[in-house]
């Protein structure tokens, strides 16, 4: 062989060879070790004992204060909360016909597990994390790119990254709002060019730490220990944050430096951390270590806000709002006051430390516990008690859904099949456009989305009345609700199907012969009119639009 | 005119079958007690309302209420003379320049937030934006502290496509403005989409449904006020009053003087919801956002805010509604004396004006001085919006200086301002 045939060959035998090392590869990929079963045991030995510990302390709390508790809540509707918290959206009539048929005695635990590996979890989680941290505005311009955030987020949750990991990088990472998604929440605190370091300290404690430090900005925090000092120091962990052409960096060399607000003189401000100085790394900028000291195992602050901020997106309120805190998401007390006493709270945040911070294992024990599954109902007639009842945990609260989930449940309950990814490409642009729609006219909740809300008239007006209910549910080839009256084949069979899709359970007796009555005489072909008028009801009632 | 039958906005239910339909739901609210007495009372008497009209984008001072011609900054822009003596506006606003005498001018408005989104929550709640709490606009704290009993319109109402309209901020949800989107066309989803029998059955469907709903749930279904917003939504449904949104019967002489445009039609809505007993207004022009061709932009703007805002001077007055009712016409700021090369005018807010009167305030008072070689940044006699909402609360019998409690505890002053004494009566 000559070497003008070595040249000629040469490659293309190297290439051949590279395409057959692909097709091995993917045809017989590498095994690796599998779990090893007495740790995937170890696992659920952690998981059970997690749970049990959590209950018993609910069962200790409820007695000491002379609560009795709800009735466990039927598995549908423990569904459609899942469904709720996880996909913004009730369950669809065809998932439910599943779950009925499914004969696992743990269901609804693979259910949840199941809803965890669906891609519309990571997409709807990876919006509210995206809120907590940035917000909902789109601005700064050019600098700030809340879609590459988000994004990035979805992937951080479809991969189950370690919690305290992607909240390193969001506070440390360098580089470029388009290349490196998460130096997204330096850029958004951008104010007239230069990175407001009071904003992302303030954004900081209460994303990352769940407290509020931001009235120390400008005074002593009237009831909780954050002095003004506390602030400044922690904003100078951002004060040498600047932005190049290589996107956000730390100048090394600046100092951070302020006016005083009584001399008005500028001074220089240390970074200082109010708290556990000794979980202060050695090195690094002055970003990675705040990323290390508030992130550490044993800052309790941060696997407490995690649990909570979960909590909250489950429960639909937060844990810190029911007793022993009576406090906001994003405001809990210093867990040296728990000190000793330990609650729930604590218990879950142990947990999720020794997870190693894993999102989807937290939100499964959650959705195990006893008081996620008591139902919502009590036999209790005084308000006192019942107040009591719904602060210690012992009734599940009812809570007014989110615009994105009010929508979302409108959207589901006219289709019979669900909504996900592999819907058509018009069901999702037809999806996709609604949702912005009315959520410009019902209004959007915003970064405080977990904050309690009161109703508003047009809100009503806009669900009894509007566009979106009226193209979504009327009589048409493209809607359920025709299907619906179709199929069913009989009245009873429609009112059955129409009680399921909107509202996740079958009617009571009480109802269904309310609703036959009306039927009654009715020929066939009016059926699709009487089915409309029947969704109609279903989504207007509170049962609809409130989680319970 | 029948009371059974609303107009043609709500040809779907009669009044009395909605009446009907609500009491089998149980429904207890009230026919309405608005008091045609107190909606009638006239002049002095009258209880106090507001207008406000939002120039959003950031009207140029120049180009409007402080015109500098023939200065470098000035730009092409005109004066006229106005019946306000000494007192000349730009050339584009002729009908403006006849009213002008029943208002008062200022000239140094200032504020620190040079970002529309910032700049307008400032401008209309008084408070700079804060991370840690949604202030109420001015216009949900009226409502909030006054009696608005007998009101089946909403007390608060925003008309135009604003984007960011005023918020009930830590009051709730429910002191939000009210949203007409094209006002004097028709209010958005006030209409039930079927006929009166169908309607009355799916409340009776709804009854039902809200009676099983509440088995064992009592406390917590009382608690979330679902069923009040649902009836307060049907009451207003059929509420005659709900006339006040519409302009069709309005002679055609009086909607021509206003413009058929939507800010035009928005302000004749506006002097209708006030004499309905709405308390609070505000009517949104946009297009002010002028950082290119300016002139040009605030010229047409011109066309539509010089008549209608002239024309509801003129009938606040005629009807006896003047002396009742606040008019203020405002923006997020103001913009560069600088012109930039785009023949444009960037965010300026140091030093710009509104026009402010009614309500039993001082007109024909001049307040603030720009520099006009646009070297000064701040202007004479600085202004701070804070002053200028005590004055307007002040005109309410509202004290700024009273104390709310936020949901997490935290008190804040209704208002930071003292009220300005140059426009008070004395």
């Amino acid at each position: 062989m000559n070497w003008k045939s070595i040249t000629l060959y040469l490659p293309a035998t190297a290439v051949i060879i590279g395409l057959l090392l692909i097709v091995f590869s993917t045809a017989f990929p590498p095994v690796h070790a599998r779990i090893d079963d007495s740790d995937h045991q170890q696992e659920i030995t952690e998981f059970n004992s997690t749970v049990s510990r959590v209950n018993q302390w609910f069962r200790n709390d409820w007695q000491a204060a002379g609560l009795s508790q709800a009735p466990p809540a039927d598995e549908k509707i423990l569904l459609r909360r899942l469904s709720l918290a996880l996909h913004g959206t009730i369950p669809s009539l065809e998932e439910l016909r599943r779950f009925e048929a499914d004969q696992r005695p743990d269901r609804l635990q693979q259910w949840c597990r199941e809803m965890l590996e669906d891609p519309r979890f990571a997409d709807y989680f990876a919006e509210r994390f995206t809120r907590a941290f940035v917000g909902t505005q789109g601005e700064p311009f050019l600098v700030f790119r809340r879609d590459r955030f988000r994004n990035w987020i979805v992937e951080q949750l479809k991969q189950n990254r370690p919690y305290n990991q992607v909240v390193q990088e969001i506070i440390s990472q360098d580089g470029l709002w388009t290349g490196e998604p998460a130096t997204n929440f330096m850029t958004h605190a951008v104010l007239n060019g230069d990175v407001d370091e009071n904003k992302l300290a303030g954004k900081t404690v209460r994303a990352v730490l769940g407290q509020r430090i931001d009235c120390a900005q400008c005074h002593d925090h009237p009831f909780a220990d954050w002095k003004q000092h506390d602030f400044e120091g922690l904003a100078a962990y951002f004060g040498q944050v600047r932005l190049s052409a290589f996107g956000v960096e730390d100048r090394k060399n600046q100092e951070y430096k302020v006016e005083d607000r009584i001399t008005l003189e500028e001074r220089t401000v240390q970074p200082e951390v109010p708290f556990q100085e000794n979980l202060l790394p050695d090195s690094g900028t002055r970003r990675e270590q705040l990323a290390i000291w508030s992130t550490h195992p044993d800052n309790r602050r941060f696997s407490r806000a995690a649990v909570n901020r979960i909590w909250a997106l489950l429960f639909g309120k937060a844990f810190s709002e029911g007793a022993p805190y009576y406090t906001r998401v994003d405001d809990l007390p210093d867990p040296e006051d728990d000190e000793g006493t330990g609650t729930a709270l604590d218990l879950l945040a142990d947990a999720f430390v020794a997870s190693n911070y894993n999102i989807k294992q937290l939100i499964e024990t959650i959705a195990a516990l006893e008081v996620y599954r008591l139902d919502s109902t009590t036999d209790e007639i005084d308000d006192s008690i019942v107040r009591q009842q719904i602060d210690h945990w012992a009734v599940f609260p009812l809570i007014r859904l989110r615009p994105e989930q009010v929508v979302g449940s409108m959207l589901q309950a006219a289709s019979i099949k669900t909504i996900d990814q592999n819907s058509h490409l018009l069901t999702r642009t037809f999806k996709l456009i609604n949702e912005n729609d009315f959520l410009k006219e019902y209004g959007d909740f915003g970064a405080d989305e977990l904050d309690e809300r009161a109703g508003t008239v047009p809100q009503a007006l806009l669900r009894m009345n509007g566009k979106l209910f009226e193209e979504s549910t009327r009589p048409s080839p493209f809607n359920a609700t025709p299907r619906i009256a179709l199929a069913s084949g009989s009245p009873e069979h429609i009112i059955e199907t129409c009680f399921l899709t909107c509202l996740t359970r079958y009617p009571s007796q009480e109802e269904n012969q309310f609703f036959l009555n009306k039927w009654q005489d009715e020929k066939s072909d009016r059926w699709p009119q009487r089915t409309h008028d029947l969704y109609w009801a279903l989504i207007n009632s509170p049962e609809f639009s409130w989680n319970h | 005119m029948s009371i059974d039958r609303i107009g043609n906005l709500f040809s779907g239910l009669s009044r009395r079958d909605l009446l009907k339909a609500s009491t089998a739901l149980g429904v207890s609210f009230l026919l309405p007690t608005l008091s045609a007495r107190a909606a009638e009372k006239r002049g002095t008497e009258r209880a106090k309302s507001f207008i406000t009209l939002w120039m959003n984008g950031g009207p140029s001072q120049l180009e409007t209420w402080d015109p500098h011609p023939g200065t470098a900054i000035g730009g092409p822009t005109q004066e006229i003379s106005t019946s306000f003596s000494g007192v000349n506006i730009a050339a584009d606003y002729p009908m403006m320049a006849e009213q002008l005498q029943h208002l008062s001018v200022i000239r140094s408005l200032v504020s620190k937030e040079g970002d529309h989104e910032r700049g307008t929550y400032f401008m209309k709640t008084g408070y700079r934006p804060d991370p840690t709490v949604i202030h109420p606009a001015i216009g949900a704290l009226i409502p909030h502290q006054l009696e608005t009993q007998g009101l089946e319109v909403p007390p608060y109402v925003s008309l135009g496509d604003g984007q960011w309209p005023g918020r009930g901020g830590y009051l709730g949800d429910q002191f939000d403005a009210f949203r007409v989107f094209e006002p004097g066309r028709s209010v958005q989803n006030m209409q039930a989409r079927v006929g009166e029998k169908r309607q009355t059955d799916r409340l009776e469907g709804l009854e039902i449904l809200t009676k099983s709903f509440r088995q064992g749930r009592r406390y917590q279904s009382e608690k979330s006020l679902h069923q009040d917003t649902v009836e307060r939504a049907l009451t207003m449904m059929s509420s005659e009053q709900l006339k006040a949104f519409e302009i069709e019967d309005e002679p055609e002489s009086i909607r021509n003087k206003y413009g058929d445009s939507r800010f035009g039609r928005g302000c004749l809505v506006a002097r209708r919801l006030i004499e309905t007993g709405v308390r609070v207004v505000e009517v949104t022009l946009n297009g002010f956002d002028s950082h290119a061709n300016n002139f040009e932009a605030h010229t047409n703007r011109a066309a539509d805010l010089d008549k209608a805002f002239a024309m509801l001077i003129q009938e606040l007055r005629e009807r006896d509604l003047y002396d009742s009712t606040i008019v203020l016409c405002i923006g997020e700021f103001g913009r560069t004396p600088k012109i930039n090369p785009l023949d444009g005018r960037d965010h300026w807010p140091n030093g710009f004006s509104t026009l402010i009167g009614g309500g039993g305030l001082r007109s024909g008072v001049l307040i603030g001085e720009t520099d006009p070689t646009g070297t000064a940044t701040d202007p004479k006699d600085p202004i701070k919006v804070q002053d200028l909402y005590a004055t307007i609360l002040n005109q309410f019998a509202i004290d700024p200086s009273e104390e709310l409690m936020t949901p997490i505890g935290r008190p804040l002053y209704i208002c930071e301002g003292t009220p300005l004494k140059q426009l008070l009566e004395v």
